[in-house]
């Protein structure tokens, strides 16, 4: 079973991805931002990472750039999903190493297509 | 709903688009024909009926078929259609096609476009393979409002998230507030034209690949054969055949088979085998079709975006 970090401040959104990510068989945990993430990921590395961008203490960006340092943080997957939707932003975070962008508001759907554009299914 | 106007309805939709509807799809008619029937101040639907039948009201008429027409699409729809596309049919035509340096592709149910712009990319990222070569895409439907949509290739952000990948967005479209929009050199890959699949294909030309996919469910088995055993004509003998997921060939004549091996296209008559080997395709005079031929030529990576910040829609 293949586990999934899930970052975001919101508790709904956790909530969603959760349910959808279960029913996809992965193996879910969560983060409200991104150096609950970082300390996480130091001790446990998980295989993908859905990475909301705007979240106190540490933001998206600044998590990725900082994930990407670690180890073992070249290979698994990072998936933004973030109300971030300005092409600019994208390409930023395509830049700084996100394997793939969802834009929200996303559905079940999208979210299915884009794990599966990054092979995680 | 009155059986007999249903009844008399799907008769003239099958006559005229070739559609067919049974009682599953009667929530369509309620859905989208009667809203016509109100704005129109008629009786009810067998009024419009009897106009439709008369057929002196052709505005009218094209407004109700394009109403029932379905058209849900998305980009590089099932995936593999368009990975067996680039990697195995589109290499072997390279090679095929050495001599006469051309490759025509039709798709033939385009809808909103999305597919024929998934073909156009591929071919875009193939394009250093066939320098110099013409490489044309037409792209077909019914609906006149599809293909409005379709030319102007602008998407909502739900549209281009599903099936497109981040890196196709951004480097194939630029961001319009809320929506997208292929870029120009998108856009001119692909030649649009309105065409029902019940009439003549001639004026087209010959292709090399062939896309119909999704559009053959809604006609019965005897249309079916008809547009399959009048598409193998203008097929090249070596050139492949793309139905939807959900489609086969299978009780429909002898005119195609499944490629075995690769299980994501259909061949002519059977001739698995033809694809990549050095037939003789005849040159073809593309017959009167004012298709000016595009060379292939790689687009280049879009420039930062220019758009303003889009209004968003937050569900955090
Ligand atoms: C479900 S869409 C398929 C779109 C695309 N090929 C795909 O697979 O995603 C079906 C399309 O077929 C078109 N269509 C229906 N009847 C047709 C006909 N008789 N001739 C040409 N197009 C037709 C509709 O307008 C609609 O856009």
């Amino acid at each position: 079973m293949k586990q999934i970090l899930v970052v975001d401040d919101s508790p709904v959104v956790r909530k969603i991805a959760r349910r959808i990510l279960t029913d996809m068989e992965f193996d879910v945990a969560e983060a409200e931002d991104g150096s609950e993430a970082l300390r996480y990921c130091s001790e446990k590395m998980p295989d993908a990472i859905l990475l909301d961008w705007d979240m106190p203490i540490m933001d998206g960006l600044e998590f990725l750039q900082a994930f990407r340092k670690l180890p073992d943080g070249k290979s698994p997957k990072v998936v933004f999903c973030t109300a971030q939707n300005h092409q600019n932003s994208i390409m930023r975070a395509m830049t700084a190493g996100a394997d793939e962008y969802i834009m929200k508001p996303f559905d079940e759907m999208i979210l299915r297509d884009k794990l599966e554009q990054v092979g995680l299914v | 709903m009155q059986q007999q106007s249903f009844d008399a309805l799907c008769a003239y939709l099958k006559r005229t688009s070739g559609l067919i509807l049974d009682q599953s799809k009667q929530y369509l008619i309620e859905s989208r024909v009667l809203p016509i029937v109100k704005r129109e101040k008629l009786g009810g639907l067998a009024d419009l009926v009897l106009i439709l039948e008369r057929g002196q009201n052709q505005s009218l008429a094209k407004e109700v078929v394009e109403a029932m027409t379905i058209n849900e699409t998305y980009f590089f729809r099932d995936r593999n259609p368009f990975d067996k596309f680039r990697d195995v049919v589109l290499p072997k035509l390279i090679s095929a096609r050495q001599s006469e340096r051309s490759i025509r592709v039709w798709c033939a149910a385009a809808s909103t476009g999305q597919e024929p712009y998934s073909l156009a990319m591929i071919l875009d990222e193939m394009a250093h393979k066939m320098p110099g070569w013409r490489v044309e895409l037409v792209a077909t439907d019914l609906a006149e409002p599809q293909l409005t949509k379709a030319r102007a290739a602008v998407y909502t952000q739900f549209e281009v998230q599903r099936g497109l990948s981040t890196a196709h967005l951004l480097r194939y479209f630029t961001q319009q507030g809320d929506t997208w929009q292929a870029i120009d050199a998108l856009r001119s890959k692909v030649q649009f034209r309105q065409l029902n699949l019940l009439s003549d294909y001639a004026s087209l030309g010959r292709f090399d690949v062939i896309f119909c996919r999704n559009v053959l469910i809604y006609f019965d088995v005897a249309t079916k054969s008809d547009i399959l055993k009048r598409m193998a004509r203008i097929l090249a003998p070596d050139g492949a055949l793309f139905l939807g997921a959900s489609e086969s060939v299978i009780g429909l004549g002898t005119d195609f088979a499944p490629d075995t091996e690769h299980r994501a296209f259909h061949t002519r008559g059977g001739v698995g085998a033809a694809l990549g080997q050095p037939i003789k395709t005849p040159v073809i005079g593309t017959a009167a079709a004012p298709v000016g031929g595009l060379a292939a030529r790689p687009i280049l990576p879009t420039p930062a975006a220019q758009s303003p910040l889009g209004s968003r829609i937050a569900t955090r």
